[in-house]
């Protein structure tokens, strides 16, 4: 278990400087000159000293690594050249949209697929089945945006039970939530799709091993044999893609905080590319990043909890 | 002969589709997608426009013909790199199982499925300019471990069989068995990887195009399509439906091929549904 640990571990630590070289060297390294970039073409001299400065683009390409990763690892994710704040202070704004959006998407989906896979699961060849399946099929098809208009149209524009986007704050939690809603369920209806998928084809397998039939011959229902047998073993693939779709989830939280006009991390990194603000972009994305290869490697640990085979080793 | 899966047959029958349309709007489409008319913007369906007009006075019909040849024209050169780089990668390093190469090449494909592939694909259009290009570069990338991985899972039960220990006797090297003998045996599975991917390419391609990071105008593209009409949604939805709706069908279609190929391909699943 230790070992196991340890190595997850290392290969996390590992991830993570490599993903922060990649992303600096994409952001500063080729081609040209980060502060010509911001400013544009009409730059005066003076400006571009001045920016050059600020960001320390006259020191050494390495140093500057060091002082962007020294920085983060304090806090400190640099000074957003257009909103004139540190880039920590924005991301904690920001965050209080985006985590919540995402928990949220992800409790939905969870609660959606589970359900769906066992029924497709315990009904497997019969009509339930091959609707379900035929339905999961429609939703990972689906680009999230797209589906995010339809909902806009027609939970907000036809029956107005919700506002078409903006986020009201947290001051009122239920307003907050209700605006969260149509985004989330935008979020959540492909993962759900995918999760019910694996939910239903792990559960099918567990269901033909020989100790379910033990259960069976002993005289369990085949719904006991299933919720208290066939289930716990299932979990194992169907965590895995929980913890990959927490990535897809923030990739898509990107795009459908866009959709809804809210004012989470998506939105600051779109923000930040369109003002050419390198600080915030950069800083953000490793951020990002960073949320999923942590996901990951809770992830790993998660199996070795649920799985014995895991954590005697 | 036997029968064919239908999911296979409904799928490949939306893809041949939606390919033929991209095909045949690269010599002809009812009007042109490059000229705006302000006086027949956003006109009904008619006999002249049979989806009607865009807020440009664009034929919609058209405009849809020419999307599809850029979301698939994106999706299968982003399929084709992560095939040209990803399968000699996974050949490499199964011909070399539990070598420092193999080693390097799995690990550097870890980091790479540890990236929240959006995210980095948003990056590089957006600091090396949106383009399709880029777009393609973007998605590409991603593609890279995907098919590393299958081709070395796919080889290495290969190099353990009874053929591939004569063929190395006869003095073949493992270059060349990885190409003569490994490459054909795991060719079904590329297929369906590749099918798979390429609906992914669609869905990521539609995404970046959206948010103005894709192909930009007037190349006409599913995704800034969308864009475009969600200002419009409360007044003219069908702008908004119509992209949308081809993006779910083709991607539809490649899923439905690729889960229908995938049966069809693989002899284990075969010999239990005799």
């Amino acid at each position: 278990m230790l070992r196991y640990l340890a190595t997850r571990a290392l290969s996390l630590g590992l991830s993570l400087v490599v993903a922060s070289v990649v992303i600096f060297a994409l952001i500063e390294v080729i081609p040209g000159d980060p502060a010509s970039y911001m400013l544009g073409l009409n730059a005066t001299d003076e400006t571009l000293a001045a920016l050059r400065t600020e960001l320390g683009l006259d020191g050494s390409k390495f140093d500057r690594y060091l002082a962007w990763v020294g920085g983060m690892l304090t806090g400190d994710f640099g000074v957003s050249y257009t909103y004139r704040v540190p880039v920590a202070e924005l991301v904690l704004d920001r965050l209080w949209v985006s985590l919540p959006l995402a928990i949220y998407a992800l409790t939905l989906s969870t609660l959606i697929a589970f359900p769906v896979g066992i029924l497709a699961a315990a009904n497997r060849g019969g009509v339930l089945d091959v609707a379900i399946m035929g339905g999961t099929q429609l939703g990972i098809a689906v680009p999230n945006f797209w589906f995010a208009m339809l909902l806009v149209l027609l939970f907000a524009v036809t029956l107005q039970w919700f506002s078409a986007g903006g986020f009201a704050g947290w001051d009122d939690p239920l307003l907050a939530i209700k605006s969260l809603t149509l985004p989330a369920v935008a979020l959540a209806l492909p993962q759900a799709s995918i999760l019910a998928r694996v939910m239903r084809s792990a559960l099918i397998e567990t269901l033909e091993q020989d100790y379910i039939r033990t259960a069976r011959a002993k005289g369990l229902s085949r719904r006991q044999a299933v919720l208290r047998h066939a289930l716990k073993n299932a979990l194992i693939p169907v965590l895995t893609i929980i913890g990959l779709q927490f990535s897809f989830l923030l990739a898509g939280a990107i795009i459908i905080e866009n959709v809804f006009f809210l004012p989470g991390l998506g939105r600051l990194i779109f923000q930040g590319i369109t003002q050419r603000d390198l600080v915030v972009v950069e800083s953000v994305t490793m951020l990002l990043v960073f949320a999923v290869i942590l996901v990951t490697f809770l992830v790993d640990v998660a199996y070795a909890l649920v799985d014995p085979r895991l954590r005697r080793r | 002969m036997r029968r064919l899966p239908p999911a296979l047959l409904i799928g490949a029958a939306l893809s041949a589709a939606f390919l033929a349309i991209a095909a045949l709007s690269l010599v002809w489409t009812p009007h042109s997608v490059t000229g705006v008319s302000i006086s027949e913007r956003l006109q009904p369906p008619s006999a002249q426009y049979v989806l009607g007009t865009d807020q440009l006075g664009r034929d919609l019909a058209s405009m849809l013909m020419v999307g599809a040849q850029t979301s698939i024209a994106v999706a299968l050169i982003a399929v084709g790199i992560g095939i040209a780089l990803g399968v000699p990668l996974g050949l490499a390093a199964a011909a070399t199982r539990g070598s420092l190469l193999d080693e390097i090449i799995m690990r550097g494909n870890d980091l790479i499925f540890a990236f929240p592939s959006l995210v980095i694909a948003i990056l590089i259009t957006a600091r090396y300019g949106p383009s399709a290009t880029n777009a393609i570069l973007a998605i590409g990338i991603f593609n890279i471990p995907v098919f590393a991985r299958v081709a070395r899972g796919g080889a290495l039960p290969l190099w353990t069989l009874d053929y591939i220990l004569a063929a190395r006797t006869a003095g073949k090297g493992r270059v060349r068995i990885s190409v003569e003998h490994i490459l054909p045996n795991i060719l079904n599975l590329l297929i369906v990887q590749a099918t798979i991917q390429f609906s992914l390419g669609i869905l990521a391609e539609a995404a970046l195009s959206y948010v103005g990071l894709g192909a930009q105008p007037p190349v006409p593209s599913w995704g800034r399509m969308l864009a475009e009409a969600q200002t419009m949604i409360y007044s003219h939805p069908m702008l908004a439906i119509l992209p949308g709706l081809a993006i779910v069908l083709m991607v539809l279609g490649l899923n439905l091929m690729g889960d229908g190929l995938r049966d069809a391909l693989d002899p284990r699943l075969r010999r239990r549904r005799a």
